[in-house]
């Protein structure tokens, strides 16, 4: 069944949005991540234009951060605290963003950047995930404990605040601006941040990786929430049928995705993930290497 | 409109004595509505050639034109730079339809002048046009406007899109693509004979979004703010209904 999406413009098939929403939601589930960072160029391959697809995906990227972060509420996994401290720098960071995108945009470059980002980002959490579970699956066979450094430099910035869920006393600098970091790639990349976040929470910030994930999800909610507006107010880019579609998809498939993830190994589970989102990554260095076979483009505008 | 007016200036000009031959034209529908399950859609103009005496021995030709809304576009092209495709000329241009399309009963340079082509801008290529100084090569970027839009349907020239029996009865269906920019779309009709006009029809066809896809486009650009809270208010309100539901089917 096609339908018209009414802000792209275009007709789409509304059971490939429903079964897209599904795959990426399933693979969230198993993996745990948001999927965003998946979602948003599989749309570029379908022919949403690349500025409705950010947008959108930011407005469906809040729909099932709600529904994650709900059950680690519940769990008491999430650190208030230290979530406003990220989500201060989120919103600072997603305000340049939108300023970036909307430079570029004019320029005619945004496709470019947004690709670019794709594959910067996507290549390199790609290729550290899949070396960290081959040498997690070589180790798991030997059983050795890797332990957590506990004195860097960052404890010697000032600004010290308490984070107790987290038990951490350290300075709100680098929260900070990991929040700024993920604000700006949220904007851009239509992306909830996650899979950029997780790590520099747990490697740069040193928290307990159980308050990571619903912390991490909480600040993204604002985030995106701060994006979506704002990529609705100046852009006129999103799409709600199209972030409706992908919704209903996303949030069965998150929940079947979920009960594969259980029956897996975890070391597996990553290598899987990091050999999808490497081949994403490829598909778009790819497209950005080869000559295309339509070397024009037709953009709006006819100003200056 | 301007072609209208240099048409019936040159038909002035010309003094031709009288209107041997009329068209008489009728459309299969006068609106278009873009709704949630648009896909695309045809028209159908069919008409007859009215005559007071009987007809010339030459040749007569029918042109049927449909022009969407004028839309100023910048056509850009990519360049290798650094080793990566990067857009980097670009072309800005004032004048191009939305949609084109021009269906004859034979092929356009056959039965149209290539002088009425420059006045009228019947052909595609000529219904695109930057006001301004053209710049260097700037026809390519034109021509690569016209092959893009050609192979996305939204140009389409059909030598043979219109049927003429008896050099009085014709008919023609213009499809249609899904991706249609909304508003006016001005529907022309031109007979000829040995290359000239003789004749001129034109009407116009109303294609707009209706229901839901109306009401939201609307919102979206007349109330953002409102459409972004309301974005969001599905969302959150999605995100909340899928854990309680699945959460009760855990129980």
């Amino acid at each position: 069944m096609q339908i018209y999406l009414p802000i792209a413009e275009v007709s789409v098939n509304a059971f490939l949005l429903l079964g897209l929403g599904g795959i990426v939601g399933i693979l969230s589930g198993m993996f745990g991540v948001g999927g965003g960072f998946l979602m948003t160029p599989l749309l570029f391959f379908i022919g949403i234009p690349p500025a409705v697809a950010v947008a959108t995906e930011a407005n469906q990227i809040v729909a099932s951060s709600f529904s994650g972060v709900l059950a680690h509420f519940k769990r008491k996994t999430v650190d208030l605290r230290m979530g406003t401290v990220l989500l201060v720098g989120g919103l600072i960071g997603s305000a340049l963003g939108i300023v970036v995108f909307n430079y570029l945009r004019a320029l005619g470059q945004v496709d470019l950047l947004v690709k670019l980002c794709y594959v910067i980002f996507l290549g390199l959490i790609g290729s550290l995930m899949f070396m960290e579970s081959l040498r997690a699956i070589r180790k798991s066979s030997k059983g050795v404990v890797t332990t957590r450094r506990k004195h860097t430099w960052i404890h010697n910035l000032p600004f010290k605040m308490k984070f107790r869920v987290s038990g951490l006393y350290i300075s709100v600098i680098p929260p900070l601006l990991v929040g700024v970091a993920v604000g700006i790639l949220a904007a851009i990349m239509g992306v909830g941040g996650g899979f950029i976040m997780v790590p520099a929470m747990i490697y740069l910030l040193g928290m307990p990786t159980k308050v990571v994930v619903g912390t991490s999800l909480f600040q993204i909610i604002f985030v995106t929430a701060f994006t979506t507006m704002l990529h609705a107010t100046t852009n006129f880019t999103v799409d709600v049928v199209l972030a409706v579609l992908l919704l209903i998809g996303g949030v069965v498939g998150a929940q079947i995705g979920t009960r594969i993830g259980v029956r897996m190994k975890a070391e597996q589970l990553r290598i899987w993930l990091a050999i999808m989102v490497l081949a994403v990554c490829g598909k778009l260095a790819f497209d950005l290497l080869v000559m295309p076979t339509e070397l024009y483009s037709i953009g709006e505008g006819g100003h200056g | 409109m301007i072609r209208l007016l240099t048409l019936c200036s040159l038909l002035v000009c010309a003094a031709l004595p009288l209107r041997a031959e009329e068209i008489v034209v009728g459309l299969s529908r006068d609106e278009v509505a873009i709704t949630a399950t648009f896909d695309g859609s045809d028209i159908l103009i069919f008409g007859a050639v009215k005559r007071d005496e009987p007809a010339p021995l030459d040749d007569l030709g029918v042109i049927v034109t449909v022009a969407g809304p004028d839309v100023p576009v910048t056509v850009r092209r990519k360049d290798r730079r650094l080793g990566i495709w990067v857009n980097t000329e670009s072309v800005d241009i004032d004048v191009a339809p939305s949609f084109y399309a021009v269906a004859t009963n034979k092929p356009l340079d056959q039965i149209l002048d290539e002088k009425e082509d420059v006045n009228t801008r019947i052909s595609t290529k000529r219904s695109i046009r930057s006001i301004g100084p053209s710049e260097m090569g700037s026809i390519h970027f034109a021509e690569a406007l016209i092959r893009i839009r050609e192979a996305s349907g939204l140009y389409q020239t059909l030598p043979d899109g219109v049927w003429l029996k008896d050099d009085t009865l014709f008919r023609t269906l213009i499809a249609l693509p899904a991706n249609l920019t909304e508003g006016t779309y001005e529907i022309e009709i031109y007979l000829t004979r040995n290359g000239q006009i003789i004749d001129l029809y034109n009407t116009d066809i109303a294609v707009k979004k209706v229901g839901l896809e109306r009401w939201l486009y609307n919102l979206a650009h007349e109330n953002a703010l409102l459409y972004g809270l309301m974005s969001l208010a599905i969302a959150i309100a999605a995100g909340w209904g899928a854990s309680a539901i699945f959460s009760a089917f855990r129980r």
